[in-house]
């Protein structure tokens, strides 16, 4: 392991400020889909018809490789950070979106008609009650969308400098130095892992409310959705 | 067995409020199915009114129309005399409590504040609508204890409390129960119905109570709507006109084939003449009692307060109570209804029904015949004067 968080000069990162660039660009493109699916999820819940569509639209949008965007995207955002992350944000939404539409429409039938009957408005069910409830469904779809999110970063290596861990692999071949590319993977793996961690115990703390035996089948549900990352994985490379 | 006396049926008394009038109202889908076929109903305030029907009869149709959760296709309901439809939907539903089979508490909330819902949508403030759940929790039965609990900890029968109590929340002069019991089981149930008559008889709001079980409508119910297949109205009148002058083949068939049993829960045994020479208290003389009686004749034995202990024949006993025929329930005389009575009667090993008062002290015992015959006579002073007799036996619960 000797050299192993030595980073080139040409690189012009820290290994420290290539972790803090990695999850950046990974971690608020997933924000930004989750705040993009919300609203999504309300209007695909509340108009049934609009869900195929939105679902369609989105699966188009994640099997364009990402090499596609980032040669439209470069004229209106360069080589910046942005042309990396736009890309990533759209592709959470093919996760995220059925997330949050299959958790909300999981709520009981009863719970529904019982806010309704008691003057609880459209908009206000959603984000009082169908969301919260959604909650261990949402943070499911979340790991997949993280997971997949913090491996997609390395391809903004194509557009220079951006690829974060990624750019390690560049430079492994550039300068025939396999213990970069070593650093590149066994990195980005552990940070995937410990995030994967830390929303695990994001869920236990929002849903006190599961029975503990709640709680083991949302892990399993979790498990079963976790499938995607290898699609996700051969999709945008 | 019948343990809750049911609540004779009464007239609209003069002065009370019609608060809810459903006047012509129907609800047909877009692919024709009538669900409510020109209903009209004037529900009382401070009495519960029944919905009861086999299942396609609209009963749950026309409670979510008075709620607005489904709109009439024609028709229109007034509460308070105003248009339902005047008022904004969700100013309207938080003035009506809403009880739901499986009770639909908000799994993510504890119990404390799925019952300040209303109250907080209201916009009181968080503690104010605390105590007000706080209170209600107290009000319908349950631990305080439970307050910080989770619904998925608490069982069927106390989520349907819980339920009850959110409903009741924002004191709503109207409740819409909608199957609230139908998921528990008949001993939970049995006491949910006792806890609403009890709520109902301290808070006297008007109720609309949809099942498909004519047992808990003739329980629970002052005025009940039998609804036939197709959403029609086959008959609105109090329980036990219900049970004894069913409208037509359809609501008689739906009563089942013991409704003449069932219609003695409206008769008191106030007036049942109890025969007290059959009685042998420990310690009295059971020669003089053997020579006294016809031989074979069966006596009940009684302890030093005055409580059934045992059947036996005065000839052949010893003496001793461990070999006494066990007496089996009573009835309370004056509380318990001919039913009851005829109950205990059918169980009991002589044939004779043991009536006790209020402290458990046989007052004497009384045999099938004579409850046929205060059946008839009873009967007959109904036709006479059916409204004070239905108070006595309510008032006798």
């Amino acid at each position: 392991m000797n050299g192993f968080f030595h980073i080139p000069s040409a690189i012009q990162n820290s290994y420290g400020s290539l972790i803090v660039l990695h999850l950046e660009e990974a971690l608020l493109p997933v924000l930004a889909g989750l705040l993009l699916a919300l609203p999504i999820g309300l209007l695909c819940v509340h108009y049934d018809w609009l869900y195929a569509p939105v679902l369609w639209t989105s699966t188009v949008l994640y099997a364009i490789p990402s090499i596609a965007f980032f040669v439209v995207l470069i004229d209106y955002t360069g080589l910046s950070r942005l042309t990396v992350m736009i890309p990533l944000c759209l592709y959470s939404l093919v996760v995220l979106v059925p997330a949050v539409v299959d958790g909300v429409r999981s709520v009981p039938e009863e719970t529904n008609a019982a806010a309704s009957a008691m003057g609880i408005g459209l908009v206000r069910r959603y984000f009082q009650v169908q969301l919260p409830i959604a909650v261990p469904a949402i943070l499911a779809g979340l790991r997949v969308a993280v997971a997949s999110s913090i491996s997609l970063v390395s391809v903004g290596a194509l557009i220079g400098n951006q690829g974060a861990f990624g750019n390690l692999l560049t430079y492994a071949q550039l300068y025939r130095l396999p213990r970069l590319a070593v650093t590149s993977v066994v990195t980005t793996a552990v940070l995937a892992i410990v995030i994967d961690a830390l929303l695990v115990l994001l869920r236990r703390v929002l849903t006190p409310w599961q029975p503990p035996s709640g709680r083991a089948a949302a892990g399993r549900s979790g498990a079963t959705s976790g499938d995607s990352p290898a699609r996700t994985a051969e999709g945008a490379s | 067995m019948h343990v809750i006396a049911p609540r004779a049926g009464k007239a609209v008394p003069e002065g009370f409020r019609r608060l809810i009038a459903i006047e012509d109202v129907s609800k047909r889908y877009a692919d024709g199915t009538v669900a409510v076929d020109r209903l009209s109903l004037q529900i009382p305030d401070h009495s519960i009114t029944v919905l009861v029907g086999p299942s396609g009869c609209g009963k749950t149709t026309t409670l979510r129309m008075i709620n607005r959760m489904i709109e009439p296709s024609g028709g229109t309901i007034r509460v308070d005399g105003q248009d339902i439809r005047d008022r904004p939907v969700n100013t309207l539903r938080r003035s009506m409590g809403y009880v739901i089979q499986n009770a639909g508490l908000f799994q993510h909330r504890t119990i404390l504040d799925n019952i300040a819902t209303v109250p907080r949508l209201l916009g009181w403030s968080k503690q104010r609508a605390r105590e007000r759940a706080a209170d209600l929790m107290e009000r319908v039965g349950l631990d305080p204890a439970m307050a910080r609990r989770y619904p998925y900890q608490l069982s069927g029968g106390q989520q349907q409390r819980v339920g009850v109590a959110r409903a009741l929340a924002a004191d709503p002069p109207i409740l819409l129960m909608d199957e609230p019991f139908s998921a528990v089981d008949p001993v939970v149930r049995r006491g949910l119905q006792e806890e609403l008559l009890r709520i109902q008889s301290e808070l006297g709001k008007a109720i609309v109570f949809v099942t498909h079980d004519m047992d808990e409508a003739i329980t629970i119910g002052d005025r009940i709507a039998v609804l036939r297949t197709g959403g029609r109205l086959a008959q609105f009148a109090a329980p036990d006109e219900i049970l004894s002058a069913p409208a037509d083949p359809f609501v008689e068939e739906f009563l089942g084939s013991d409704r003449g049993i069932r219609g003695l829960s409206f008769l008191s045994t106030r007036d049942l003449e109890l025969d007290s020479s059959l009685l042998l208290p420990l310690g009295s003389d059971r020669r003089e009692t053997a020579e006294r009686l016809p031989e074979g004749t069966s006596v009940l034995v009684t302890d030093t307060d005055g409580k059934p202990l045992g059947w036996t024949e005065p000839d052949d006993w010893d003496g001793d109570t461990k070999t006494l025929e066990p007496a089996g329930p009573s009835f309370e005389v004056g509380r318990d209804s001919l039913r009851v009575a005829l109950d205990r009667a059918v169980l009991s090993p002589t044939g004779l029904a043991v009536g006790v008062d209020s402290s458990g002290k046989v007052l004497g015992v009384v045999g099938q015949e004579r409850i046929a015959a205060a059946i008839r006579a009873a009967r007959r002073g109904r036709k006479a004067d059916a409204p004070q007799d239905a108070a006595a036996v309510k008032a006798g619960r």
